[in-house]
């Protein structure tokens, strides 16, 4: 005798709700007490859930078939959002798998000296690349060099598209309020939603096998900070040198070049560096979709109880983490100190 | 009289969503403060009408808040008027396209800046020679040209510096050449000197004062300062809660204050160092020059070198010349009575 029974009848809707057919799918209780957990045995009052008040009356529905109509309705919009979808994000896969090729192609003894060539381009500091050269090194030396190559593949490529769909969404929104306020909701979801949630929709839509599910993953997650410290170095660039730009007749375009885009550079390099380290750490996630890398072995870490190949692979990864951080920042640093602010 | 360089007349400017709406009740007579507390609009320009003329230094002058900065911005539209006509040599501003707006910004109308608004991001040298390369001038010229007014403000041999490297004062010079680089008539300066120590700020009036020698440019300054004003102006605008109080020509408004806001303005400054013999003489208009004159004196010597000259002596006259030509006469007791601002000898009266 369900407890909401009273109720209905009370409500005269005995009629309406029918008799109780068994043809129903499992409610939720009964998925997890099938999974084995023990049935529960629920309080005197039982929250008025779909499942409860379907019990009393067939007329509601059940929680599952909120969600069997979630998975529905995905699956029915798959065929076109795939159709559409398919083809855009084609080239990502094929940049992907490019870019991991030429990675891994490339041969320790040039890559190496190139990576340390970059890091002194990007930082000028002897000390912050001496320590990029020692860090790769050590990776090669307990034989974690070829993943740590399709790792930094893989956040090269990512951190690469982000900025060149980041900046110009960025500038657009700091020139819109109105694109400023629709926008920031998107990117705040983007950045709670849990790193796992992304991948449930990418898995229906694509392929596991395909490069491009973990790219999108990774560029969706990747991409927010330097949309956001666009905007806000745009925005917050000196009113005073705004309107001293606009006196001598500058076009929209030249104050973009010449004034905007210049101030605003620590900002948005502070962006290129959040976006970096979220690469990384969205590229140990992705793994669990076939991303190569030093994720792989950490997830082995988990999934065979192998702790050494876990840690070895968590710290390699630290270690990137630690290079890329330290690079991004001097090269940061660098181009701060031109423009000391008066 | 020849067409004025820059006209403005009937200039309105609400700052408001609904500025055209409340335009009649300032039209009315609605002041800045029942404005704002009955409509929620900021009156910045109430029916300005001010004409300036070419190669002159005309400048508005007025306490914070009173509109100067409203004002200067309409010339080069980077502030849109209520209401109100904007003539630059002869051009009606409002008529302009986008692109006549911006051609004007950069032929016609240079502006320097109270905090220099330089790109911290680029050189002296890049800094000056920016407006000729918005203009899409070559890279070469844009640097001579830049180089040499550089020069000409003092700063040769500062050319590579960054400008969060120099001084306020030495700022505002990179400032002056930028505006001079782009090699416009008209020059607006919005307290151009108001952000610099006091003694700097001789140096960069006497600076000015020397460049607009052999320039000749139409300068718009903006100051708060009485004594700058007084110090630079051909032709002097007083401002007070975004309407013109009094203009003419300074010695005129400070022998002449028309209204107590001026008054107070005037009473404070040091009067023998501003005001100059033509402004107190008597005219010689066919009339005699005194027989006992002690000497001649140059209608533009200030009261304050006279009285050194005069020993302080009140029974002193001199003979005035402009030139070689003898314009009037002096007594020294007229130059006395002219120390002494109209407000307080008014109220020395009222107490005898
Ligand atoms: N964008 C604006 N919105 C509203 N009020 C403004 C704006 N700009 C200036 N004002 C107001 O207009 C008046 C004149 O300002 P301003 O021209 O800057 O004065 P000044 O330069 O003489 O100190 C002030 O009361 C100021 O608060
Ligand atoms: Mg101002």
């Amino acid at each position: 005798m369900a407890f909401y029974d009273k109720l209905f009848s009370a409500l005269g809707l005995s009629e309406w709700c029918g008799t109780p057919d068994d043809k129903a799918p499992l409610s939720l209780a009964d998925l997890a007490a099938q999974a084995g957990g023990e049935e529960a045995s629920g309080p005197l009052i039982p929250i008025p859930s779909f499942d409860n008040l379907h019990e009393s009356c067939n007329r509601i529905w059940q929680s599952r078939d909120v969600t069997n109509g979630i998975e529905e309705g995905f699956l029915a919009a798959k065929p076109v959002l795939k159709t559409v979808l398919d083809p855009i994000t084609q080239p990502l896969s094929w940049i992907l798998d490019g870019a991991l090729w030429l990675f891994e192609a490339t041969p320790w003894f040039i890559m190496v000296p190139l990576l340390v060539a970059i890091s002194w381009y990007a930082s000028r500091s002897r000390p912050v690349t001496i320590f990029v050269a020692v860090s790769i090194m050590l990776l090669a030396v307990v034989d974690h060099y070829d993943v740590a190559m399709q790792t930094l593949s893989i956040i090269f490529v990512c951190t690469t598209i982000s900025v060149l769909f980041g900046v110009p969404i960025g500038i657009a929104m700091s020139k819109s309020d109105r694109l400023q306020k629709s926008v920031v909701p998107l990117l705040d979801l983007l950045q709670t939603l849990p790193t796992f949630v992304y991948l449930i929709p990418l898995i229906f839509l694509f392929s596991v096998t395909e490069s491009k599910l973990y790219g999108i993953a990774i560029i969706l997650y990747a991409i927010v900070p330097v949309i956001r410290l666009t905007d806000l170095g745009i925005r917050l660039v000196d009113r005073d040198v705004i309107e001293a730009a606009n006196a001598f007749g500058m076009t929209d375009r030249q104050k973009l070049l010449r004034v905007q885009l210049p101030l605003a550079l620590p900002n948005i390099m502070a962006g290129i560096n959040q976006t970096i380290m979220m690469s990384l750490a969205m590229v140990v996630i992705a793994s669990l979709v076939s991303a190569p890398g030093l994720g792989v072995n950490v997830l082995r870490g988990i999934r065979n109880l192998e702790l050494g190949v876990g840690i070895v692979a968590g710290i390699g990864i630290v270690l990137l983490a630690v290079i890329l951080d330290r690079v991004s920042k001097a090269a940061l640093t660098r181009v701060d100190k031109t423009q000391v602010k008066h | 009289m020849t067409q004025p360089m820059v006209s403005l007349s009937g200039l309105y400017k609400i700052f408001g969503t609904r500025d055209k709406d409340v335009l009649q009740h300032v039209k009315g007579g609605m002041g800045k403060e029942e404005l704002l507390a009955r409509h929620g609009h900021v009156l910045g320009l109430n029916n300005i009408n001010v004409d300036m003329q070419a190669g002159e230094i005309t400048v508005v002058m007025g306490l914070s808040g009173s509109g100067k900065s409203t004002l200067i911005r309409h010339l080069n539209r980077l502030i849109e008027p209520t209401a109100g006509e904007i003539i630059v040599q002869g051009e009606d501003v409002m008529q302009l396209s986008e692109d006549g707006l911006r051609h004007a910004r950069q032929e016609k109308m240079s502006m320097v800046f109270q905090k220099f608004a330089l790109l911290p991001h680029k050189t002296v040298l890049k800094n000056a020679g920016m407006p000729l390369s918005v203009r899409g001038e070559d890279e070469a010229t844009c640097d001579r040209e830049a180089a040499k007014w550089l020069d000409r403000v003092g700063l040769s041999g500062f050319e590579n510096h960054y400008p969060a490297q120099l001084s306020g004062g030495m700022q505002q010079r990179v400032g002056i050449a930028r505006a001079l680089t782009a090699n416009t008539p008209i020059m607006l300066m919005d307290e151009a000197f108001s952000a610099l120590d006091p003694l700097i700020r001789t140096d960069m009036q006497d600076l000015l004062l020397e460049l607009q020698k052999e320039l000749h440019k139409t300068i718009i300054f903006i100051t708060h300062d009485l004594d700058e004003a007084l110090k630079l102006a051909d032709h002097l605008v007083i401002l007070k809660d975004g309407f013109v109080v009094q203009q003419g020509e300074p010695q005129h408004i400070l022998l002449n204050p028309n209204d107590p806001y001026i008054e107070d303005f005037v009473s404070d400054i040091n009067r023998a160092r501003v005001l100059r013999v033509r402004s107190i003489m008597t005219p010689l208009d066919g009339g005699q020059v005194p027989e006992d004159a002690h000497g001649e004196v140059d209608v533009n010597d200030t009261l304050e070198s006279m009285i050194a000259r005069s020993g302080g002596d009140t029974s002193h006259a001199y003979v005035v010349k402009d030139g070689e030509k003898t314009v009037g006469s002096l007594d020294m007791t007229e130059l006395v009575r002219a120390l002494v601002p109209r407000v307080a000898s008014e109220a020395g009266a009222r107490q005898s």
